[in-house]
């Protein structure tokens, strides 16, 4: 049985070595026994058959990063909850009391964030909201 | 010593049995959707179309590997390394079964038992929205951007609920070890309700299980929630230039993913390896009776055969259930088999699940996706999270 620190973690490295493996063995593989016939045309990226105007890399809505930042906020706040659950039968009520203060203040914000639109992706009062 | 030896030899049981098990998950899904849909599915590779996997795979194997025009190289072949390779890794600590006794040797049916179990599974697992994110950034291609970006903000939107799910079992079981969770759903009430935390008192969290697989279904990009693959709006969404190999590891992540959740939903909930029902009462021939079962039926359509070949398939298959089903009943191997059994029992139903889903419901709007994990898992998860404390901290003993 593991008793020692790298013990328990031999297991992890272990795997992750062979997921390694598989991964660069399938990109190996099809890069080695794939045929290659190249032309400018064919390495085009794919438009519905018209050729590509500009960048890719074009800019995009805000929306996506006001997401990533509301998440990491919220997710800060999930990941408090885990220590907080495993010592929760020795704490009982005390403990429930502290969280449940401490989530009524994150919903707060929270329900600040959805009065302010942050959570809308359809436009203010279409149709479709 | 020993336990290094005994480590690689489970690592590669390990790794054949999750490699086997993504091959042929796609032929169980491809049939599975087509009896729903009341078609055949693969039929006409090997018997059944059992030989559809590797043709599938030398077919990809054997394509042009592609680079776009103005692709970033380098995170042009990250992304699907990262996708495979994170998706692979959290195997590591599922447990299938307790500690055993295998010919004088004793070991744990799992490869690793950390103390931080359920946040490694979480770490790990949310890191595979690199390979989507990067995926879709490096190739160039507008289509594979805009569904990068749908992807990745749908992924960490439902990480959230998920990840507070998942705190209202660990309430209940007071641990961060998966071995732990699923020591700690032992036990019947009344001698045959099993004491699951989707059963256990105070707090059944039957909620709790919705909303972590609901979140499931959304975190894997699989039907209701497969928007980063809309292909009547993005073609393929953020693997639209991928091709060969490279093209099939998104598809192999995701299948991994899909396996991860269920696995991890059955730890959490489901009581991991426990049975159904006490061992003394009988649950240890609960195999045998199935698998004899599956074999009458497949004998019975072997003699009245649909087609003529099934004339000599199915005779075969019922054969190996009646193999299997003697197996179950070797007094050596039992007590490593049936808790692996269980436990497949119960992540395999939660994988059918997931393709009766996908056979089913038709794909979510964009917005309705947000406002849905947001608007209403977010907020409901925290309720579940508040009550079961409060019933754990009053009635728990």
């Amino acid at each position: 049985m593991p008793e020692t620190y790298p013990q328990t973690y031999f297991p992890v490295l272990v795997q992750i070595v062979i997921a390694c493996a598989v991964a660069g063995g399938m990109l190996a593989g099809s890069f080695f026994l794939g045929k290659k016939v190249r032309n400018p045309v064919k390495e085009l990226p794919y438009e519905c058959g018209i050729v590509p105007v500009g960048s890719a890399r074009e800019r995009f809505s805000v929306k996506f990063y006001l997401v990533g930042m509301v998440f990491i906020l919220f997710d800060i706040e999930a990941i408090f909850l885990y220590p907080w659950a495993v010592i929760y039968r020795e704490l009982r009520l005390f403990a429930f009391v502290e969280m449940a203060v401490f989530i009524g203040l994150v919903l707060c914000g929270f329900f600040y964030i959805w009065k302010q639109g942050a959570l809308d992706w359809s436009p203010r009062g279409s149709p479709e909201e | 010593m020993t336990f290094f030896v005994i480590t690689l030899i489970k690592a590669a049981l390990w790794a054949a049995a999750i490699l086997l098990s993504l091959l042929y998950l796609q032929w169980i899904e491809r049939k599975v959707i087509a009896h729903v849909q009341l078609r055949l599915g693969p039929s006409r590779v090997g018997p059944h179309g059992l030989l559809q996997p590797l043709a599938d795979v030398m077919k990809l194997l054997l394509k042009e590997d592609l680079t776009p025009a103005g692709a970033h190289k380098f995170l042009y072949l990250l992304a699907p390394f990262l996708a495979v390779s994170l998706a692979l890794v959290p195997v590591v600590v599922l447990p299938f079964g307790p500690e055993v006794e295998v010919f004088g040797v004793r070991t744990a049916l799992h490869l690793a038992d950390l103390n931080i179990g359920v946040l490694f599974l979480l770490a790990v697992t949310s890191l595979g929205v690199y390979g989507t994110a990067l995926a879709g950034w490096a190739s160039n291609s507008k289509y594979a951007l805009l569904g990068a970006l749908r992807s990745s903000a749908q992924m960490i939107s439902y990480e959230l609920p998920m990840a507070i799910a998942v705190v209202a079992p660990l309430l209940l079981a007071n641990t961060l070890s998966l071995q732990g969770l699923a020591e700690a759903q032992g036990g019947y009430y009344g001698g045959w309700i099993p004491r699951w935390n989707v059963f256990q008192l105070p707090a059944p969290q039957i909620f709790g299980c919705v909303i972590f697989l609901i979140s499931g279904f959304a975190e894997t990009n699989r039907v209701p929630f497969d928007l980063p693959e809309a292909e009547n709006e993005l073609v393929a969404g953020f693997h639209t230039e991928y091709s060969s190999l490279k093209f099939a590891s998104f598809f192999m992540a995701e299948y991994a993913n899909m396996i991860t959740s269920c696995a991890f939903a059955t730890v959490l909930f489901f009581g991991a390896w426990q049975p159904l029902w006490p061992e003394a009462k009988g649950s240890g021939y609960f195999p045998t009776l199935l698998f004899g079962l599956a074999g009458l039926v497949a004998l019975y359509h072997g003699l009245h055969p649909a087609r003529p070949k099934d004339r000599i398939t199915l005779p075969v298959v019922a054969l190996a259930f009646f193999g299997l089903a003697a197996v179950f009943l070797i007094p050596v191997v039992r007590p490593v088999l049936l808790p692996v059994f269980w436990f497949v029992l119960k992540a395999g139903s939660l994988l059918f699940t997931f393709m009766w889903v996908r056979a089913t419901l038709p794909r979510f709007r964009y917005d309705q996706l947000m406002a849905f994990t947001w608007k209403f898992l977010f907020p409901v998860a925290m309720v579940n999270l508040l009550a079961t404390g409060l019933l754990v901290a009053v009635y728990g003993k």
